[in-house]
């Protein structure tokens, strides 16, 4: 039995970690996360769950402590945004290299200086290298749904990595909308009891964590991560198959939109996409056959799957809510492109840049993609490969 | 009623608009319709205009972006008239629900409304100051906004109203604000 409320997207993360009960946190607040651990805490201190909860003096440490409770034998979780993701940073290799199964909730949000607050990826595009798996969200119930998930993918037994989990800050983050929770039970059941592999504090049998390994092995240590790494889509799919089972809801490595007869399409990431999905239906009833794909796990990238969903478009605008400075293109478009360079046939490819620090992201600019989109499809013609969009000039 | 209902907010800092806007959505939740309520994030500071926006559909809401063409205008702080364009892509058949004591007629001149644009006043800080002793003039424009909208009945915003206050405030100001909404639904004019 679901139950449908009215929430924040941090409130429905607050309350997925309070149906999972995880035994430790560490945490440290930062806008537009903070609200998430401080309703956490709230749980805690009304003895709602048994976590025991670190308050820590930084994000550096709040990692730390995360990776000293995980390698203990403890289910762990914790939430930043930006530069507290940024101050974790070699924190964040410590706890995918040593495999240890954190979940994380990264609330998006642009990175100083200047300082700004608002929603966009340039935290976690940072942070999509770092050996962690990252599954990315629409809205506040994929941010819930996604939050229960990552439990179970970071701890399977075949994968035991961190999970990063995304949600766009403010626009998600503080929005309020209708979501369905499920029961406490069912949450429970579904995630399971926490399984221990090496724990540190199982004093009967002795283990090492962060060795230091000299050339004649750290390649195959990181080879061997890898591989791991690679494991990982089959899971994420199994175990969203059992999602299915408790709350009605599909979830795949990706999504896709009105795509299969598609002609021309966009590929972007979170809250954004929703916006278009609205402006694709008013394409479609113009008769111009308009889709979209929305990438859900973006770490490992489903290169295979994702290439041979878009192989067969005349166009494709990739929309970035991140720029890469010095670099041509935008990180996810790279991705993209990458998913069909193995393709002899496949779509023009072009890169807008949107959003940077909350700018909104408005029906008009999906129109603005698909327009163009519309004309390369007809002419073959391209005016500009990569752009920024909703920008002064 | 239309699939999808959007409305606007306009306030400032400390009025309490944000919080109607959630109370409203939380109300429209009935009936298995889908709501979202968020408001625009800028320096909060006591006094500043603010927006805060609503939408509720029968359809699942994908739209993730500030409402642009709205059908309903609640103007929370009527010296905002003076300042900003609050009829800013308003719909042709727009209702605006303006706290003011004024008529009206004079709000409808003042805005230069279209023939089809409904305008409703309230004078929702009066209320509020002899129901709950502040100038917190969001429970009268709650009920206002219900009787001119009928998106959801009195009945069911009043209970949110008490749920929603309940969690911070005394009985005393549940009461106040309890009143407050009824009598912003009794006292509406329309013009």
């Amino acid at each position: 039995m679901s139950k449908v409320v009215a929430v924040t997207g941090n409130e429905a993360v607050a309350n997925a970690l309070r149906q999972v009960n995880p035994d430790v946190s560490s945490a440290y607040p930062i806008t537009p996360a903070t609200d998430i651990m401080q309703r956490f805490t709230s749980f805690v201190s009304n003895g709602q769950v048994k976590t025991e909860m670190i308050l820590v003096e930084s994000e550096h440490s709040a990692m730390s402590g995360c990776v000293g409770a995980s390698a203990a034998g403890g289910r762990v979780m914790t939430a930043t945004s930006s530069q507290g993701l940024a101050l974790m940073w070699e924190e964040l290799f410590i706890a995918s290299g040593s495999r240890l199964p954190i979940v994380m909730a990264l609330v998006n949000r642009a990175l100083s200086a200047p300082l700004n607050i608002h929603g966009d990826h340039s935290d976690g595009m940072g942070a999509r290298d770092c050996g962690w798996i990252q599954l990315w969200s629409e809205n506040a119930q994929e941010a819930y749904d996604n939050t229960i998930q990552a439990f179970r993918i970071a701890e399977h037994m075949d994968i035991r990595l961190p999970v990063m989990v995304c949600l766009d800050g403010f626009i998600i983050s503080h929005s309020i909308e209708r979501i369905e929770y499920l029961e406490d039970e069912e949450v429970k059941n579904f995630v399971g009891e926490f399984q221990l592999l090496n724990p540190l504090l199982d004093i009967e049998h002795p283990v090492s964590y962060g060795p230091l390994i000299l050339p004649d092995y750290y390649m195959e240590y990181r080879r061997a991560h890898a591989e791991v790494m690679s494991k990982v889509p089959n899971v994420v799919v199994d175990i969203a198959k059992d999602f299915e089972k408790i709350s009605g809801r599909k979830y795949g490595l990706f999504e896709t939109y009105r795509l299969d007869d598609a002609e021309i399409g966009v590929v972007i990431l979170n809250s954004a996409a929703g916006t278009s999905k609205d402006v694709i239906d008013e394409f479609r009833d113009r008769g111009i056959k308009a889709g979209l794909l929305k990438p859900r796990v973006f770490r490992p990238f489903p290169y295979e799957e994702i290439g041979n969903s878009l192989k067969h478009l005349k166009a494709v605008c990739v929309l970035d809510r991140a720029d890469a400075f010095g670099a041509s293109y935008g990180p996810l478009f790279a991705d993209i492109a990458a998913s069909l360079y193995p393709y002899k046939e496949k779509p023009v490819l072009t890169n807008k840049i949107y959003g940077l620090g909350g700018r909104d992201y408005l029906p008009e600019h999906a129109e603005l993609a698909l327009n163009e989109l519309v004309e390369i499809a007809k002419t073959g013609k391209v005016k500009t490969f990569r752009e920024y969009i909703g920008v002064r000039e | 009623m239309a699939d999808m209902i959007e409305i606007r907010w306009h306030g400032r800092g400390g009025q309490g608009t944000v919080t109607a806007a959630k109370v409203l959505a939380d109300a429209c939740l009935s009936s298995g319709r889908y709501v979202q309520a968020f408001p625009e994030y800028g320096p909060e500071r006591a006094g500043a205009p603010l927006r805060a926006y609503n939408r509720i559909s029968t359809k699942e809401l994908r739209m993730h972006c500030p409402v642009l063409k709205p059908q309903v205008i609640s103007v929370v702080d009527a010296t905002l008239l003076d300042s900003i364009n609050v009829a800013e892509g308003a719909t042709k058949e727009a209702i605006f629900i303006v706290n003011t004591s004024k008529d009206p007629k004079e709000v409808r001149a003042k805005l230069k409304a279209e023939p089809e644009q409904k305008i409703f006043t309230i004078d929702a800080t009066k209320i509020a100051i002899e129901c709950i002793g502040r100038a917190l003039p969001n429970a009268p424009m709650l009920g206002a906004l219900c009787k001119a909208t009928n998106l959801v009945s009195l009945e069911h915003l009043l209970e949110d109203v008490r749920k929603s206050f309940g969690k911070k405030f005394s009985q005393k100001i549940i009461d106040g604000n309890l009143e407050a909404t009824r009598r912003g639904y009794g006292e509406v004019k329309e013009g």
